[in-house]
């Protein structure tokens, strides 16, 4: 480990020659596939990889993508960015919020537009960053609209702690952070997809481990490999995917074992736990899925901004576009491209569903890079 | 010494302002004769221009708001084949702000101007209260005159080559870093550009499009060109030249190299035949400059990568935000 530079893991995990070589061994072994291989990559950054990189264009046909629902910003429910504008609306509150947010859609605006209407929002870099706005402006009331899944959870719950350890009391959370295993277990049980193998993203298991994805061998036999972002990351799991299948000796791999271990970040994980609870969660494109979310304990009602601001929260679940089939396309039905209204008046800048809103979102990558 | 609104006033203060800073550093006849307007003498066809300069930090490494509003306005001259002559230069300023930092702006300014023999002919100086405006905002308009015709983003045909000037997204990636306080020795290309297209053209290369790659980086560029021309622009991955640190900051922050900005890198089409001999010419300025592709029939910019697959390169989007995870 101590000898990995930069260098080596953005030359050598983007390397053409073991990328080529990747793709010859797949093509060679893929040919014996008894079955066509629907593999769903549950994570966007994955998504972003195989497009950006065109993974696809080096695969054989009998080797299919399907585009998963884990992307943080595509699927937060229109009702939940209203929260944010709302708050952000509010004359003595700072909105504070991770990146792409942004510039997501709501039912009728965005936090940069509610921004350029005179709310004080302000994108982060660092989660810890938000200790530096509340400590400058001890007058406002600083709302962290915390986003994201597991990889990016445990830095809400160190944010709480750092702040309570500094004496800084003006910090509210909005907690939208979600779980990966929930909406992979309902795409399974919803009977209509046709997948056949997952690989997991490796940032959500260096937190969890990849012992998260035990059930989907033991209840569906799934294989199951937890896989880095780099685009030799990627073709490499694909390879360990087409051997499981080969052998029949179907089970949860490690390819990132670089940082992800079976157990995970425990630390990380009491730290979780100390200060979050599960709950029902409504996904943009998938619906209702129970205990797939994290909320604040009661005990922290205090500083958790959907109890503190309640009165200002609108709460009504607001629909997709009727024309849009997000929902589809999350559980491997249909492709971006399949939808009548992609690129023809759904775009990034207006997006009408969840999976053209962020980067990471299937139509998204398909508009950037295959349109 | 802090500006305050009397500076803006247009007496006493406003007058030392001018003569201890802006004509000491300026100095020109043109702009110390202080008539209503500057009256200059072109003989030739001119190009003219203007660009208003708003940045967060004002002081980066590799440069600073003063000497950005030369660098812009200048390069945006050059990339249409014009000597950069004469500029106006307007400082709109936040009251408080401070003298020596004003100081240090006007002087690189001065400084830039310097080395391609161009002058400000003409300004204006406002100070606004307090929270009216983000430290300083600097406009310059520029005229300059043209010595080479004809260079067009419609100029581009099949099989003509794309050329950029040097390793790319050095600016965007220097702003970035100190917008969101990573440390970094990386330094802005920020750089005037008229020497190298001077070159060029003495060297007979017969430019047909020439842009600097400012805002929305060679992305744009290359986006523009595709559909003024009604053509495709195929790129070559491993062509493109990028430093080690740009490459490192931009996997932290999840940016695109070519979506970044530069304030010192070009890009130009010329005929296939050519090319080689304009990447030497180029080459005497910057080692990493290099042909990157080609232009195509169709009408997208495609990247190609060394493994053989091929993806779109689209417009970036409006505002840079870092990823989540």
């Amino acid at each position: 480990m101590s000898d990995l530079t930069l260098k080596d893991l953005y030359f050598k995990f983007r390397n053409p020659d073991t990328l080529k070589a990747l793709s010859n061994e797949i093509h060679k072994l893929a040919k014996n596939l008894k079955e066509e291989l629907y593999i769903m990559e549950v994570c966007g950054g994955h998504t972003h990889t195989i497009m950006k990189y065109g993974l696809k264009q080096l695969l054989p046909k009998n080797i299919t993508f399907i585009h998963g629902p884990g992307c943080p910003v595509c699927i937060m429910p229109k009702e939940r960015i209203d929260h944010a504008i709302a708050l952000s609306k509010q004359e003595d509150v700072i909105l504070a919020t991770l990146g792409d947010m942004i510039r997501v859609p709501g039912s009728n605006s965005s936090l940069a537009k509610a921004r350029s209407e005179g709310a004080d929002v302000r994108p982060l870099h660092s989660t810890l960053d938000v200790l530096k706005i509340a400590k400058e402006n001890p007058d406002k009331k600083v709302v962290f609209f915390a986003i994201g899944f597991e990889t990016t959870t445990p830095m809400t719950p160190a944010l709480i702690e750092s702040s309570k350890k500094m004496g800084i009391n003006n910090i509210y959370y909005h907690i939208n952070h979600v779980l990966v295993p929930p909406p992979v277990k309902a795409i399974m049980d919803s009977g209509e997809a046709k997948i056949n193998a997952f690989i997991g993203p490796s940032n959500v298991s260096v937190i969890t481990g990849t012992k998260i994805y035990d059930f989907l061998v033991k209840d569906y036999n799934t294989p199951v490999v937890v896989a880095g972002f780099e685009p030799v990351d990627v073709m490499e799991s694909i390879l360990m995917i087409v051997k499981q299948k080969l052998s029949g000796n179907i089970k949860v791999e490690n390819q990132y074992k670089r940082a992800t271990t079976y157990e995970g970040n425990l630390n990380a994980q009491k730290l979780i736990d100390k200060y979050f609870e599960t709950r029902d969660f409504r996904w943009r494109g998938l619906g209702d899925i129970p205990n797939s979310a994290l909320k604040l304990k009661d005990e922290y009602k205090d500083i958790d901004a959907e109890v503190v601001f309640k009165d200002i929260l609108p709460n009504e679940p607001i629909d997709d576009h009727k024309m849009c089939i997000c929902g589809e396309i999350l559980k491997g039905l249909a492709t971006p491209k399949d939808c009548k209204v992609f690129a023809k008046g759904c775009d990034p800048t207006n997006p009408l569903g969840s999976c053209m809103v962020s980067d990471e979102g299937a139509c998204n990558a398909y508009y950037r890079y295959d349109r | 010494m802090k500006i305050t609104l009397s500076f803006g006033g247009g007496g006493e203060e406003t007058n030392k302002l001018i003569h201890n800073l802006f004509y000491k550093n300026f100095s020109n006849e043109i702009l110390e004769s202080a008539e209503d307007a500057a009256v200059l003498n072109v003989n030739k066809k001119i190009a003219f221009t203007t660009d208003s300069f708003t940045v967060n930090p004002l002081f980066f490494n590799g440069g600073n708001i003063g000497k950005l509003s030369i660098v812009g306005t200048c390069n945006d001259l050059a990339m249409m084949g014009a000597k950069p002559k004469y500029l106006s230069c307007s400082f709109i300023i936040e009251e408080g702000f401070d003298y020596a930092d004003l100081e240090k702006i006007v002087k690189s300014q001065a400084n830039e101007l310097k080395k391609i023999d161009a002058k400000i002919v003409c300004g204006d100086t406002k100070v606004v209260p307090k929270g009216t405006c983000d430290g300083i905002f600097i406009n310059t308009t520029g005229i300059g005159e043209i010595q080479k015709e004809g260079i067009s983003a419609h100029n581009l045909k099949e099989g003509d080559a794309i050329i950029v000037s040097r390793d790319i997204a050095k600016h965007g990636t220097v702003i970035m870093a100190h917008r969101y306080d990573v440390e970094t020795d990386t330094v802005s290309d920020c750089k005037l550009l008229w020497e190298e297209v001077e070159s060029l053209i003495k060297n007979n290369i017969n430019i047909k499009a020439l842009r600097d790659a400012t805002r929305g980086g060679i992305s744009a560029v290359l986006n523009e060109w595709a559909d003024a021309s009604g053509v495709s622009i195929e790129i070559k991955e491993d062509k493109l030249k990028i430093d080690d640190d740009v490459i490192g900051l931009c996997e932290i922050f999840g940016f695109e190299p070519m979506d970044l900005a530069n304030e010192g890198t070009f890009v130009l089409a010329i005929p296939q035949e050519e090319a080689n001999k304009a990447v030497e010419i180029l080459k005497e300025y910057n080692l990493n400059a290099s042909i990157i592709g080609e232009v195509k029939a169709g009408n997208r910019v495609i990247l190609k990568s060394p493994y053989g697959s091929k993806r779109y390169v689209d417009l970036p989007k409006g505002e840079l935000l870092p990823r989540i995870c």
